[in-house]
């Protein structure tokens, strides 16, 4: 008797927090709906299929990227409870990696009858990708190392707010490093010629011609390939189980064996070789890599892992998906302009963070919990 | 020699002392209960024996070797397990998977399945819910787990940290039956319980903590039927 009246004097508040957010809901949706007919069903359609397709194939690919780095905000906040906020900045790392990688490889010459002066990048696109990669992952997955080692270590059982600041510190320092090692100016990534950059397969659609690019697709399919195989590590290896057993209960692990400081320390590799390889991709998707460049897909990240609900892997790769296509086809649905998508990306932060800040799929981890 | 020997050790938590020289000895085979009220420091020994907290002084010995230093990681693979309390079952991973990491330190993984039966054997309940995540089985579940786990890791010394907490008296009866059939199969135990007739009647000695420190030891049956004991422990006026 006692505790239903507790709970029902508890609840109160509760509900008009509630209504509050199911009108907000409702109008949302509404607007949503509207827009629908503004853009597809009004007379003359803003867009065509063609754009759409357009948007559709970059949103893809941008969100394949996300992904990735994303699953290495979830891994290391799902194990030590802390925002690496310095992670966009290995991906940074990575990307400048890949970009070395082929720069050197443009200079080495591969000559052959018809064509004396080709160089090793475009005699061997396939080594020269793969090398651009593996080198990229190792150099992200080793700062990542060392950044847990250095920066976070030193700090386990501080308060949690002082690792964050150590994590900010640690962005600050990698981004001047870089600053003062490669320069300021943005670098353009020297793709081997059979990815150039822009050349792709062709979609014809409506009358127009949509590319879909050869290093879009190279980008999907390499991260599809390594998500499966994080998910199979995560799943189904040793590693993986101690892995989970350290997220949920450190003593508990010890007490099983596992050296909780060593898993930690693989749990960086892990997430630093997936973000390097994310660095690589943008480098060859996009071309231009400078000191800076992973800021902004470094926090696009931290919001995808948000919004899948943060620790939760499948969550991540949702959210980076989400949030990649959101961002390309989200201005041309509500009739913004292009330069807005970075705010619709964390307009989407905010709003989850006020009304479901355990994410997406959030609410599958916890009634597993139970 | 002694199986396990613990001189005067004084553990912190930060700068409270939670023991203040603690001794005890377990000798092969033996199954020995630390009883106490709330606070006194059973736990804390076990915690500090399992090397999940450093002791300031005193040492640990494990058949003449010092392990006081050891970290948490590497106790197991000097065959000892701990069940700690509230089991650490972990939710988010299948009765299976908690099994496996309970054999992480086993290097000889080809008598696992031999194992894993004998765990079966003693816990049928395990094998028809293998599948299922530990988070949904109930506290008596998950208590079975927590001793399966630990006794997947093949060890010597089973260090149970009140496996009576929160479970119906059936269930109780039938923990304490397990206990007794586990240490017949040759592993010595050290037992924490609050449930302390319970914990003396299938004791061979115990000792008897109070605010950190060794109060009385003495062999199981002398403790029951001592006077202060009964009065403080077993409830009995």
């Amino acid at each position: 008797m006692k505790e239903t009246t507790l709970r029902a004097k508890s609840s109160k508040p509760l509900s008009a927090y509630r209504l509050i957010q199911a009108l907000l809901g409702a109008l949302f949706a509404a607007y949503l709906i509207w827009r629908f007919y503004n853009v597809f069903l009004d007379g003359t359609p803003s867009y065509g299929a063609d754009s759409w397709l357009r948007f559709a194939i970059s949103g893809v690919v941008l969100g394949s990227v996300y992904a990735l780095i994303a699953i290495g905000y979830t891994l290391v906040y799902g194990i030590l409870f802390m925002i690496n906020f310095a992670h966009g900045d290995i991906m940074m790392l990575g990307a400048f990696s890949g970009y070395f990688v082929f720069e050197a490889l443009e200079k080495i010459p591969s000559p052959v009858i018809d064509n004396p002066n080709q160089v090793f990048l475009n005699a061997h696109p396939v080594i020269s990708v793969l090398l651009a990669f593996i080198v990229g992952a190792t150099v992200a997955a080793v700062s990542g190392y060392f950044l847990e080692k250095i920066a976070y270590r030193p700090l386990r059982g501080a308060p949690r707010l002082v690792p964050l600041i150590s994590a900010i510190g640690a962005s600050i320092f990698l981004e001047n490093a870089a600053l003062l090692l490669f320069g300021s100016q943005r670098h353009d990534f020297a793709n081997p010629v059979q990815i150039t950059r822009g050349e792709g397969w062709n979609i014809p659609i409506n009358g127009e011609v949509v590319i879909l690019p050869y290093t879009g697709v190279l980008t999907i399919a390499l991260s599809i390939l390594i998500l499966v195989a994080l998910y199979v590590l995560v799943q189904r290896t040793q590693l993986g189980r101690a892995m989970r057993a350290v997220a949920e209960n450190k003593s508990a692990a010890a007490l099983m064996g596992i050296n909780v400081n060593g898993i930690i320390s693989r749990t960086f590799i892990i997430s630093g070789a997936l973000a390097g390889s994310a660095g690589v991709m943008w480098g060859i998707h996009l071309g231009l890599v400078y000191h800076m460049v992973g800021f902004i897909p470094g926090i696009k990240a931290f919001t995808a892992a948000v919004l899948g609900g943060i620790g939760n892997i499948p969550g991540a790769m949702l959210g980076g998906m989400f949030l990649g296509i959101i961002e390309t086809m989200g201005p041309a649905y509500l009739g913004m302009s292009f330069q807005l998508k970075d705010v619709l990306a964390f307009s989407i932060l905010v709003l989850i963070l006020i009304f479901r800040p355990t994410g997406l799929l959030g609410e599958v981890l916890s009634e597993e919990k139970v | 020699m002694a199986m396990l020997e613990v001189n005067d050790i004084h553990t912190y938590y930060g700068n409270i002392q939670a023991l203040n020289g603690v001794s005890l000895k377990v000798e092969q085979g033996e199954i020995v209960t630390l009883i106490g009220a709330n606070g006194a420091g059973k736990t804390t020994t076990l915690r500090t024996i399992s090397g999940l907290l450093k002791p300031r002084q005193g040492q640990i010995v494990l058949e003449g070797n010092d392990i006081t230093e050891t970290p948490a990681h590497d106790i197991v693979y000097k065959r000892i397990a701990m069940v700690p309390e509230g089991r650490g079952v972990f939710a988010r991973l299948t009765v299976a998977e908690n099994l496996d990491l309970g054999a992480y330190s086993r290097s000889d993984r080809k008598n696992l399945a031999g194992d894993l039966e004998r765990v079966f054997s003693l816990f049928p309940r395990l094998q028809e819910r293998q599948k299922q995540y530990a988070g949904t089985l109930s506290g008596g579940e998950q208590q079975m787990l927590a001793m399966g786990r630990a006794i997947m890791s093949n060890p010597r010394l089973l260090l149970l940290d009140e496996p009576s907490m929160g479970l119906a008296p059936v269930l109780v009866d039938l923990i304490f039956d397990i206990i007794q059939q586990i240490n017949k199969e040759g592993v010595t135990i050290l037992l924490v319980e609050q449930n302390a007739l319970m914990a003396l009647s299938i004791a061979n000695r115990g000792y008897v903590l109070q605010s950190g420190e060794i109060l009385l030891s003495d062999t199981a049956e002398s403790l029951k039927n001592n006077e202060m004991v009964q009065k403080a422990y077993l409830g009995i006026e």
